[in-house]
């Protein structure tokens, strides 16, 4: 830079001419300020080409690149929070609604099991009244027939005794005798 | 069969494009690599797709572009962000000109100190105007340090503005002299062997084993260098415009 202008520019490039027959008896390379200003203007050249680049379509091409990549997962990573909070709610809502129907089911269940009792029990009550009052009739008409035949009996009996008393003494016995005698051998 | 390690070095004209003043403006070997160096960083990140999940070259833009991006954020803050296109365009320039120029036959761009010192004052004096525009005199702060007894102030004041001053010498030098020798230490052990092979025969080329598996070994170390060396003066850079941008140290 600032030294090279002290130097003789002849001598220097002399130097460098002969540097490049293979035999390096001029100045060392980098030290050869001969090719200073060469090296200064392509560096300079390509460096502000490569700034240009890099930050006018490179950095902000890459970087979009990664932003993008960056919201992407973001963003799915959020829809799948989204869908398993709805699939969680959807779990539970169907859960509730299981148990719900399960009670109902339980609920219907009891119901038609009392009803049911209910009226299995009404019919059994209805009947065994029927029965009792058939029973009743039966044994009403078991005791008339009986005291009909009892009253018969006492007839046949007093008949029989005055009969058998006239056979034996051949006195007519007195019919309420007789019968008072029957009486309380029937009692007895 | 003679070493020249320094040949690598020379600056070729291949055609004059004109002159400044008695200075001839010629459009060298350098030159050329540097517009491969411009041309390579342009495909690498235009060309590269724009896909959802990148391929490779489009990872390596990414990766890239994410590397730099931290460096700047972890050394020089959020604000650091504006001076992202600058350091890019400096870490890549420097990273793809190295790595091209470790391939043989190639030309090392960073192995001349006029363009090393080219990009250090470039860089330092983005740090003093962008400083002095924005902080106007209390950018001198980053001279005085909070907390030093008035006595050595005065002293620490001198070496704060010294080494102010010296760091475009010291950011320069070190890549230059960086890849300078490492060049010149491959040609020279790499020349060993060719050497060896050529003047000894049957017992050269098996002598030739030695500086072979050396020259191996020093190409992989100067491909790290060559990485490294760029990743260090992006670095500086951030660091200095963390100056510029935070003055109160």
């Amino acid at each position: 830079m600032a030294e090279s202008h002290g130097e003789a520019k002849g001598q220097a490039a002399g130097a460098h001419t002969e540097a490049e027959g293979g035999h390096h008896g001029g100045a060392f390379p980098p030290f050869d300020s001969s090719n200073y200003a060469s090296q200064l203007v392509s560096l300079a050249i390509a460096f502000v080409a490569l700034y240009l680049i890099v930050s006018r379509i490179a950095l902000p091409r890459v970087g979009g690149t990664i932003d993008a990549r960056q919201n992407k997962i973001e963003g799915d990573l959020a829809e799948a929070q989204k869908l398993k909070d709805e699939s969680d709610a959807a779990l539970k809502a169907y859960e509730t609604e299981l148990a719900n129907a399960r009670a109902n089911a339980q609920a219907i269940g009891n119901e038609t099991r009392e009803k049911l009792n209910a009226a299995s029990e009404a019919e059994r009550k209805a009947l065994e009244e029927k029965l009792a009052a058939k029973l009743a009739d039966a044994e009403k008409q078991i005791a008339t027939t009986r005291t009909n035949a009892m009253s018969n009996v006492r007839g046949i009996a007093a008949d029989a005794a005055g009969a058998i008393v006239q056979q034996l003494s051949g006195v007519t016995p007195d019919a309420n005798a007789v019968n008072s005698a029957v009486d309380a051998s029937l009692k007895g | 069969m003679k070493i020249d390690p320094i040949h690598q070095f020379n600056i070729e004209p291949l055609f004059t494009l004109g002159h400044i003043g008695n200075h001839t403006i010629a459009f060298t070997n350098s030159s050329l690599y540097m517009f491969i160096a411009v041309l390579l960083i342009a495909l690498l990140m235009l060309a590269s797709g724009r896909d959802l999940v990148p391929g490779r070259l489009q990872s390596v833009a990414e990766i890239s572009y994410e590397f730099v991006a931290t460096t700047i954020r972890s050394t020089a803050g959020a604000e650091g962000m504006k001076f992202f296109p600058l350091i890019f365009s400096i870490f890549m320039f420097l990273c793809v000109s190295n790595l091209v120029g470790v391939i043989p036959y190639t030309f090392t761009i960073s192995s001349h100190l006029i363009v090393t010192a080219a990009l250090a004052l470039l860089v330092f004096f983005t740090v003093l105007i962008y400083g002095l525009y924005k902080n106007g005199l209390k950018f001198f702060k980053i001279f005085v340090p909070s907390g030093v007894p008035i006595y050595i102030l005065p002293l620490v004041m001198f070496i704060e503005v010294l080494s102010f001053f010296l760091r475009p010498v010291s950011h320069s030098v070190r890549l230059f002299a960086n890849m300078l020798a490492g060049h010149i230490a491959l040609k020279v052990f790499a020349g060993f062997v060719a050497m060896l092979g050529f003047s000894l025969g049957a017992l050269g080329w098996v002598g030739g084993v030695l500086p072979l598996a050396l020259t191996i070994a020093l190409y992989a170390l100067e491909l790290l260098v060559a990485f490294l060396q760029a990743y260090v003066f992006a670095i500086l850079t951030c660091i200095y415009l963390n100056d510029a941008i935070h003055p109160g140290h």
